[in-house]
């Protein structure tokens, strides 16, 4: 799960690591009373929303201006700059911060990451101007391949890592965590000295390290990046951006955590999905699926693509798929209107086909489909599930394995193969 | 013969609720011998004739467990797991889903340098066909042979075993290793199992996007085996940043996009099924091109 910039920080505060001070608000009227309140010359204004590249984003009207701007201004490297406002901008008065809180409010903001649609900024963190000597890289991530956690570290503040990377990785410093004994004081003083930090702040910059790290520890992150990590001109680190990602699996220990989710940031159908215990994903295609198991859900959208169709969604109802959670996920593949056909693909091991045609059944007659139908099943009890289907009074085209169903639903979506 | 797990093998059951109580009695019925379980605290009595311990090192000493299956909920499986090694379990299988990762960062850790073998955790377990099967896969659509099975997915495993049936080829061993970002055995680390096994004559995997471990285990491949390998990758068509119900199927940060995997395996001389409906196929061409043969 991500969270916005302003509640990361807010977290990050907790762990006593430096953040300027901010404060959101959700109306141009309490931007300026907050830039009065901050009372600093210059003030940030800075969109609240799940993605980045805010500041070099554009705040637009409406969709069909966001669509033309992502497609000739954002999209790929290399494009012209364009000329609107961006989601980030500096105040120097309260009453310009109200200015620019009411421009940016309730718009569109459109970014390199948010796709062409945009995003609709609800929020915005007023927060005080900083005295940027210097910027830097940071984050904190697991290495999969080694289990272990990595933090990272680059002079190449403000840029993308995956960026500095590939054009010169020699500027950045990995240092890998033994989850035993944590961060070490040695490992955050080797990268203090690497960011050309001074001798006298280096005891300082190991505190602000290992706060973020014990950040990252104790609330089950799964990426903490902070790009820019300033340099004061008094030397002092303060992370001026904030991204922090959560382990949804360790939610049960942190209530506190899981209450930040922005259900306005989130796909409808998606979060309808998670209510039920049904893993799903929308996607841009016309033909709907529904498998059990994560692999094998994986495996149906590809097939259908191998098939030249376009698969509407991902959508696994798990290994105990009973008619109630059937239902449910018709229900939200359904509401996608540009679904033309759904391709049920079912592997029955435990969970026994005619348990699950008997589901399939129920829930179709209970939701009424429009649209074409097509079961692949197979497994234990295939042949009684099969029985059920055929003899019921849903419309449903049999699939005898994965390509004839994939080739059926592709026909029945009009998509020639 | 078979990798890992045989019909000697003697497993104990952590985690005996409805789930654990349920596939203690499938793997029975399969065949597995199943020694023990633990339940803290129920320690002295029995479920249908499986003595029941307080601890892991209980039922190694008195019935000679030597397999461990976790099916303990995500908050005490770390722990379960941890419990197992310490008691000097072999081989440790983990089904549960949803173990943070932190968590599986101290197993992984709390593992090094000890003799135990853990696999998982998120996975449907091992089979050996014929002989034992520890884990929920559905025992009956396995047959007895000579190909080697790995998989990071539970339903996509029993398709790809299912195809295999049908086109006559059995199998030494079948692994799910799991679809969470950390786990224990890996595509390499099952692959050199398979290479070493007198008894397995072609190993088909399947990967998923997410990670690396397909690279490496392509690299390993490439200097290493001896035997015919097949695979499939799934989540050609997943868009980037977005989990896809595997905690560990993810595109991040420009890495682990299926086309990087199937990329890197082809070069390693893998036969990669572009269809998930060819994996069988695919099998049956990299043994061909090898002149092995592992029909009946």
């Amino acid at each position: 799960m991500n969270v916005h910039e302003y509640q990361a920080k807010e977290l990050l505060r907790r762990y006593d690591v430096a953040v300027p001070r901010g404060i959101m608000v959700t109306t141009a009227a309490e931007a300026r009373k907050a830039a009065e309140e901050l009372a600093t010359p210059i003030v940030v204004v800075k969109s609240q929303i799940h993605a980045g590249g805010r500041g070099a984003g554009a705040i637009v009207a409406d969709g069909a201006e966001a669509a033309r701007i992502f497609k000739e201004n954002l999209k790929d490297e290399g494009l012209p700059e364009h000329d609107k406002p961006g989601g980030v901008r500096l105040a120097k008065s309260p009453a310009e911060a109200e200015e620019i809180a009411e421009s940016i409010l309730d718009n569109l903001l459109v970014t390199k990451q948010t796709g062409a649609e945009g995003k609709t900024v609800r929020r915005v963190l007023v927060e005080e101007g900083c005295d940027i000597a210097d910027e830097f890289y940071l984050s904190i991530l697991l290495d999969r391949s080694i289990g272990r956690l990595v933090v990272m570290a680059s002079t190449e503040g403000g840029m993308e890592i995956e960026q500095v990377a590939e054009e010169s990785p020699e500027k950045i410093l990995r240092k890998t965590i033994d989850p035993t004994v944590g961060l070490l004081d040695c490992q955050a003083r080797e990268i203090a000295f690497s960011l050309g930090i001074a001798a006298e702040k280096a005891g300082d910059a190991v505190k602000f390290l290992k706060a973020l790290y014990n950040a990252y520890v104790e609330l089950d992150a799964s990426l903490l990046e902070v790009n820019p990590l300033v340099l004061t001109g008094s030397g002092d680190l303060i992370a001026l951006d904030a991204k922090v990602s959560f382990d949804d699996n360790a939610f049960y220990r942190h209530a506190d955590v899981k209450a930040l989710r922005d259900d306005d940031e989130e796909d409808p159908k998606e979060l309808r999905a998670a209510k039920f215990d049904l893993s799903y994903i929308a996607l841009d295609g016309t033909i709907g699926c529904m498998v059990n198991g994560a692999g094998l859900a994986m495996a149906t959208m590809d097939i259908i693509h191998h098939h030249g169709g376009k698969p509407a969604n991902f959508c696994d109802v798990g290994g105990g798929a009973n008619a109630e959670k059937v239902a449910e996920a018709f229900k939200i593949i359904l509401a996608d209107e540009n679904v033309k056909a759904v391709f049920i693909n079912i592997f029955g091991g435990i969970m026994k086909c005619d348990v699950l045609a008997q589901g399939v059944v129920e829930a179709a007659d209970q939701v009424g489909i429009k649209v074409p139908l097509i079961v692949r099943l197979e497994g234990t009890n295939v042949d009684r599930g099969r029985e059920i289907l055929a003899n019921s009074d849903i419309d449903i085209i049999g699939a005898s394995d994965m390509t004839d169903g994939a080739k059926k639903a592709c026909e029945a979506a009009g998509v020639t193969g | 013969m078979s990798v890992l797990l045989n019909k000697d093998s003697r497993v104990v059951t952590q985690g005996l609720g409805a789930t654990g109580k349920f596939h203690l009695q499938g793997c029975r019925e399969y065949g597995t011998q199943m020694v023990a379980g633990v339940r803290p605290g129920k320690g002295g009595t029995d479920f249908e004739g499986c003595p029941i311990f307080d601890t892991v090192a209980q039922s190694v000493e008195k019935e000679g467990a030597n397999v461990a299956v976790i099916y303990v909920p995500p908050p005490g499986a770390a722990d379960a797991i941890m419990e197992a090694t310490d008691a000097g379990v072999p081989l440790i299988v983990c089904i549960t889903e949803g173990i943070p990762t932190a968590d599986m960062v101290r197993v992984k850790r709390f593992m090094e340098g000890k003799s135990s073998r853990l696999i998982g955790p998120n996975c449907p377990g091992i089979i050996t066909p014929g002989e034992a099967k520890v884990g929920i896969m559905p025992g009956y659509i396995h047959k007895p042979g000579r190909v080697g099975v790995i998989s990071r997915s539970g339903t996509l495993t029993y398709e790809a075993v299912h195809q295999l049936t049908l086109v006559g080829v059995g199998q030494s061993t079948c692994i799910g290793i799991g679809g969470d970002p950390i786990i224990g055995t890996t595509h390499t680390d099952a692959m050199k199992l398979y290479n070493d096994d007198p008894d397995t004559d072609a190993v088909i995997m399947i990967g998923e996007i997410g990670g690396n471990a397909e690279e490496t285990a392509a690299a390993w491949i490439k200097e290493n085996m001896t035997k015919p390998v097949a695979a499939f990758i799934g989540g050609q068509t997943a868009p980037p940043g977005k989990r896809m119900g595997h905690a560990g199927a993810i595109i991040s940060g420009g890495q682990g996009s299926a086309s990087d995997k199937m990329e890197a395996l082809e070069a390693a001389g893998v036969t990669v099924a572009k269809s998930p409906a060819d994996m069988g196929k695919a099998l049956l061409d990299a043994c061909e091109k090898k002149g092995v043969s592992v029909k009946d």
